[in-house]
């Protein structure tokens, strides 16, 4: 059967690509189209490493087909940054070393930042709800958690 | 290469058409939380899947002209959570829904797909039934409407024909005094499978319980709907005795089994226990309605 052609955007950016049925957005991000950056941790949606946004809503890329994408805004933590410049989340997570094998970052980062927009000024508790479907094996969640706060904090000061 | 062929109809009337013609062979896609589980570990291996999130009516939220809601199959918890009116008319059934999964599964996952996989744990199901939701199905035969309870028929298994789709819930209009509540017992405080699931549906007049539908996951092949728990309410002013003939009751429908989750013992008490939880806070929401 012939492959499936898919016209989508990505990061602001109008992309094609072609793909197999049943490959899963994760699939058609790291295969054809080298955004290598949503990671598989789980392939089920349990650990978030693959988080990315559709239509600016939170989804895990490996439980959506790519097929799905036809005609729709798909963001990844590739569209994150302005050039060389570093989204506030990304500077503060370096900055307060939240993080450490990196395999979970993109995720957190994708899912902090839809946190984010939603909500300017969440709580602790709020931010470690968002977060539950956002797995680390390394750090534990307290850097992250407190790198979010930090940085929401930062951008309100911004925005004023 | 695979010989997996995905369809993506823009009416109803395709997509029946794509679905009956397929077979068994065939699978509804609304979120794909559960299908791309399934496909991932073998469990399922559609021949055609159909996606049904292009078709206007799976993924609107109306309200009725009597004053309920329909919801289509396909809406997404996180959609239906910011529906201005939804969840102040429907509460219970929204916290329920929103208990299923993390923010990521919520951008995707729907009631009509937590009903269709007809996991008996399912969190949507019994808020539903409390709800007295009526699922609208549409099949090669036409449209037919059956109350939510009567949908699953066992694990992973429904009452709908072949080639039969989900299409839309519809909630009633509800008097004032009413509102409803779902509560489910898991050992940690996100992201688990329900032990118990316990929803429950009233309206309050002056006090007394006018009207009560009770629903509860988890203890039996599929959600229940639970009717000598409602006529021990009803009536009632939820006194402690009308809450312990009610969660007597709960605890006697619970046909559950022993799992890893939780013990046959252990599912049928808390399944009481949750009731009376459950309809205090109800009742509470509805004091304000």
């Amino acid at each position: 059967m012939a492959k499936l052609h898919v016209s989508t955007t990505i990061n602001g950016e109008p992309m094609e690509f072609l793909c197999e049925p049943n490959d899963t957005m994760l699939d058609a991000l790291r295969g054809p189209l080298a955004l290598t950056g949503s990671k598989e941790g789980c392939a089920s949606g349990d650990c978030g490493a693959c988080s990315i946004t559709l239509d600016d809503r939170l989804v895990c890329s490996c439980l959506m087909l790519a097929a799905e994408a036809e005609g729709h805004d798909i963001r990844t933590i590739e569209g994150m940054a302005d050039g060389d410049k570093l989204h506030p989340l990304q500077r503060k997570f370096l900055e307060m070393a939240a993080l450490q094998c990196g395999i979970c970052t993109s995720g957190m980062l994708v899912a902090s930042d839809a946190l984010l927009r939603k909500n300017p000024r969440p709580s602790e508790e709020e931010v470690r709800f968002w977060l539950a479907g956002n797995l680390c094996r390394c750090t534990g969640y307290d850097k992250i958690v407190r790198a979010v706060l930090e940085t929401a904090a930062e951008m309100r000061e911004a925005a004023q | 290469m695979t010989d997996l062929r995905y369809v993506s109809p823009r009416t109803l009337d395709e997509a029946v058409s794509a679905f009956a013609a397929a077979g068994s062979a065939a699978r509804i896609l609304a979120g794909g939380t559960d299908l791309l589980v399934q496909m991932r570990s073998g469990a399922v291996k559609p021949g055609v899947i159909v996606d049904i999130k292009k078709i206007g009516e799976m993924t609107a939220i109306e309200e009725t002209a009597d004053g309920g809601f329909r919801i289509g199959a396909a809406v997404p918890g996180a959609v239906l959570s910011e529906h201005p009116r939804f969840g102040k008319v429907w509460p219970g059934v929204l916290e329920a829904i929103n208990l299923i999964g993390s923010k990521q599964v919520q951008g995707r996952a729907s009631a009509g797909g937590n009903l269709c996989n007809a996991s008996p744990a399912g969190d949507s199901v019994p808020a539903m039934i409390a709800a007295g939701a009526v699922a609208t199905v549409q099949g090669p035969n036409g449209r037919r409407e059956l109350p939510v309870e009567k949908v699953p028929t066992g694990p992973g298994r429904t009452n709908l024909l072949p080639g039969e789709i989900l299409v839309s819930f519809t909630l009633p209009a509800r008097p004032p005094g009413s509102s409803d509540a779902y509560l489910r017992m898991i050992p940690r405080t996100e992201m688990d499978i329900a032990v118990v699931g316990c929803g429950v549906g009233l309206t309050l007049k002056d006090g007394v319980c006018k009207d009560a539908r009770v629903g509860l996951g988890a203890v039996a092949p599929t959600a229940l709907l639970v009717e000598d728990a409602a006529r021990a309410l009803i009536g009632s002013r939820l006194d402690d005795a009308a809450l312990n003939a009610a969660a007597s009751a709960c605890s006697a429908a619970c046909r559950p089994i022993d799992d890893k989750r939780g013990t046959i013992a252990y599912r049928t008490k808390i399944a009481g226990v949750l009731l009376k939880r459950t309809a205090l806070i109800a009742a509470e929401r509805a004091k304000g309605n």
